[in-house]
């Protein structure tokens, strides 16, 4: 059956990966991401790939006066959506961010409140209409503040706690919210960053994102040796890590 | 980060651009001096290797499909795999596809790649009806036949020394059945094999696997292919799981006796299969796809991929020659490929002629470049070359020697500035 499709950050590398996905099995989707001429290539490219139907809007996510305008025009074009895909981001320097109060807050609106706003008002709409899966592409980051990496990982996990708060409201409904926590992905927002043997592709969390929709899991990491890794990394006492550089 | 062609040799350490979109492309020349295009990275040797390189596998994107007509327009870095998945279905095929489907668009054209049916449709860029590159002087040009002739003859087999291939348009071909109908042959010797290809000329596709370690009568002794698309069958890309080399093997692997114990089970094997079948294009165009990651098996030496031509006239006799003189070397082959070619084409540095040409794996061993500089002269020697796409160790005579029109190809390069923003390891090998 042909499902509605809304994705959100639809220009990242996850999120086209995905649609791609969504496309090969003839779905209709709605795109927002901030670059029209962006959007308008992939939108053209899904429909070639076998969407039903693409339509795109503009929204900057930082922009939160807009989102309850932007969402309505969605809904209203593409009906009731069945999956909603959250994927926009942005990996902020952390040296930068250490350095100014302003670049973090503006880092952390970009990653959580952004996130937060959004699901806030999405959740919602999808509890009036009685149904729906949301995806939210947060990340390992998210499970332990690291020296190299907390505000990205502080705007993570608290996505991470919201989400966890949001499955707990919805457990009675037919209403998922499923976590993607992905590791290390090669992708336009890492391209600054030698690759190693961890690395991985967005096709491949793609791949696990397009199958936690058919088994409705709460929390995916992608891939899955992150899970054990992670685990690991949150159970490790204080004073044992700090004396790493991670 | 480390690059190297499909050959895993030679290996350098490259500064790598991957861009996502093409709409920012003449911002690429402004952050290096001299740069090479690169796609999926299958062309054996050094054609896609510099210290700079602008990696385009994720311009990869569909601009525009017709499902009535087959015209297809899509950026350069989309894959042939891509192509397929989306063109199949709907009944459209590649009008000319390479051994592999990992290939991008604008590596296809760069190679000017050839399949199993050059002899009745020629080569890749036969099918390309424009496309638009950036080139050395920094502007954007839209090629074809019509517009920018000269720009378009020089980049389809010009190894990306013409500039960055952006998108390109390409005319697919009708299909009605994903299936091929495909009878095999087995031939004693490499005069029975030409026979056979001679007799079936005007078949869609032919191929050969050539045993290169047969010796005396037996030379050339071979599995020989037939293929035509069938008519009344369904249309599925094949979704079968691959099976994937996870690192690479140990070099001791590929041997003398491995490689001739696998060639003679192979040639074996073929006899007992109907010689007439129908078989899913998957199989019958991309075996070795199903092995993902096949050249691991050669160890970290890696491997040299030789492919030459010999025009028709003094072919058997050349072709024997080189035959003799590998199997003598106790260099093998693992499987050695025979195909047969139709007439040369526009192209400057288009690699295909009127005749046979032959495909071969070399594990890199000592001795063995003194065996490929022997067979480069007697490849000259029976008015043949060698193919761009598959070398890593031509000299730049041998080059000069067998591209007759590689001057010509020289001052078009010159006139849109290629010479100076675009070059390969390659490139300054054949003094390019």
């Amino acid at each position: 059956m042909m499902k509605n499709v809304l994705i959100i950050g639809a220009s990242s590398a996850i999120a086209e990966a995905t649609a791609r996905g969504f496309a090969k099995n003839g779905e209709r989707i709605f795109l927002i991401a901030r670059d029209t001429e962006k959007l308008s290539v992939i939108a053209k490219d899904l429909k070639i790939r076998g969407a039903r139907k693409v339509d795109c809007a503009t929204l900057d996510v930082t922009d939160f006066g807009r989102h309850s305008i932007v969402l309505d025009f969605a809904f209203d074009s593409l009906g009731a959506p069945d999956i909603v895909l959250i994927a926009h981001g942005s990996l902020p320097k952390q040296q930068d961010c250490m350095n100014s109060a302003s670049a973090t807050i503006s880092e952390f609106n970009t990653n959580a409140v952004s996130t937060i706003a959004l699901l806030t008002d999405i959740a919602n709409r999808l509890e009036n209409q009685g149904h729906g899966i949301i995806v939210v592409i947060t990340s390992v980051a998210g499970d332990r503040g690291r020296q190299s990496n907390y505000v990205y990982g502080a705007a993570k996990g608290a996505v991470s706690i919201f989400i966890q708060g949001l499955q707990h409201r919805f457990y009675r409904k037919p209403i998922s919210i499923i976590n993607i926590k992905p590791g290390l992905v090669d992708t336009p927002m890492t391209s600054g960053i030698e690759k190693t043997a961890l690395w991985t592709t967005p096709e491949i969390i793609a791949g696990y994102i397009l199958s936690s929709l058919k088994k409705r899991k709460l929390t995916v990491y992608a891939p899955s040796f992150w899970r054990l890794i992670m685990l690991i990394i949150r159970l490790t006492p204080a004073r044992f890590f700090h004396k790493t550089n991670l | 980060m480390k690059q190297s062609g499909w050959g895993r040799f030679p290996i350098i350490e490259a500064t790598v651009s991957t861009p996502w979109m093409v709409q920012n492309a003449k911002s690429w020349l402004t952050e290096c001096d001299a740069l090479i295009a690169r796609g999926l990275g299958r062309s054996y040797g050094d054609s896609s290797l510099f210290p700079n390189i602008l990696c385009t596998k994720h311009c990869d994107h569909f601009l525009e499909f017709d499902s009535k007509s087959g015209r297809l327009k899509c950026e350069s870095g989309t894959s042939l795999d891509a192509i397929l998945e989306i063109g199949v279905p709907q009944g459209w095929f590649l009008p000319v596809t390479p051994g592999t489907k990992y290939v991008s668009v604008g590596g296809a054209i760069a190679g000017d790649v050839h399949g199993k049916n050059h002899h009745r449709d020629g080569c890749f860029s036969e099918f390309c009806s424009s496309f638009s590159i950036l080139a050395g002087d920094g502007l954007i040009y839209e090629c074809s036949r019509e517009n920018h002739s000269d720009l378009f003859h020089a980049t389809c087999g010009g190894i990306g020394l013409t500039g960055i291939i952006l998108d390109a348009t390409l005319q697919l071909k009708r299909i009605k059945s994903s299936q091929i109908k495909k009878t095999a042959y087995k031939a004693n010797n490499l005069m029975e094999a030409i026979n056979l290809f001679e007799e079936n000329n005007d078949v869609a596709y032919s191929v050969a696997w050539i045993d290169c370690h047969a010796k005396r009568r037996n030379l050339g002794r071979s599995v020989v292919m037939f293929g035509e698309h069938d008519e009344s069958r369904p249309l599925i890309t094949n979704n079968r799981q691959n099976m994937t080399i996870p690192f690479e093997m140990p070099s001791f692997l590929m041997n003398r006796l491995t490689v001739s114990i696998f060639n003679s089970f192979y040639y074996r094997i073929s006899g007992w299969s109907e010689r007439q079948k129908l078989v899913h294009y998957e199989p019958f165009f991309y075996p070795l796809d199903r092995l993902k990651y096949w050249n691991r098996l050669y160890g970290k030496n890696g491997f040299i991929q030789y492919q030459f031509v010999l025009p028709k006239d003094r072919g058997l006799k050349g072709m024997t020659r080189i035959l003799e003189r590998i199997s003598s070397s106790g260099k093998g082959s693992f499987l050695a490929v025979l195909k047969l070619f139709g007439t040369e084409n526009d192209n400057y540095l288009s690699f295909p002629l009127s005749g046979y040409t032959l495909a071969l794996d070399f594990k890199i061993e000592p001795g063995l470049f003194d065996l490929l500089d022997q067979l480069d002269a007697i490849v000259l020697e029976f008015g043949g070359r060698i193919y761009l796409c598959k070398d890593s160790r031509m000299s730049q005579s041998t080059f000069r020697a067998g591209y007759s029109r590689w001057e010509q190809f020289a001052q078009i390069r010159e006139k849109y500035m290629g010479h100076m923003r675009f070059h390969s390891l390659q490139s300054q090998r054949l003094g390019l």
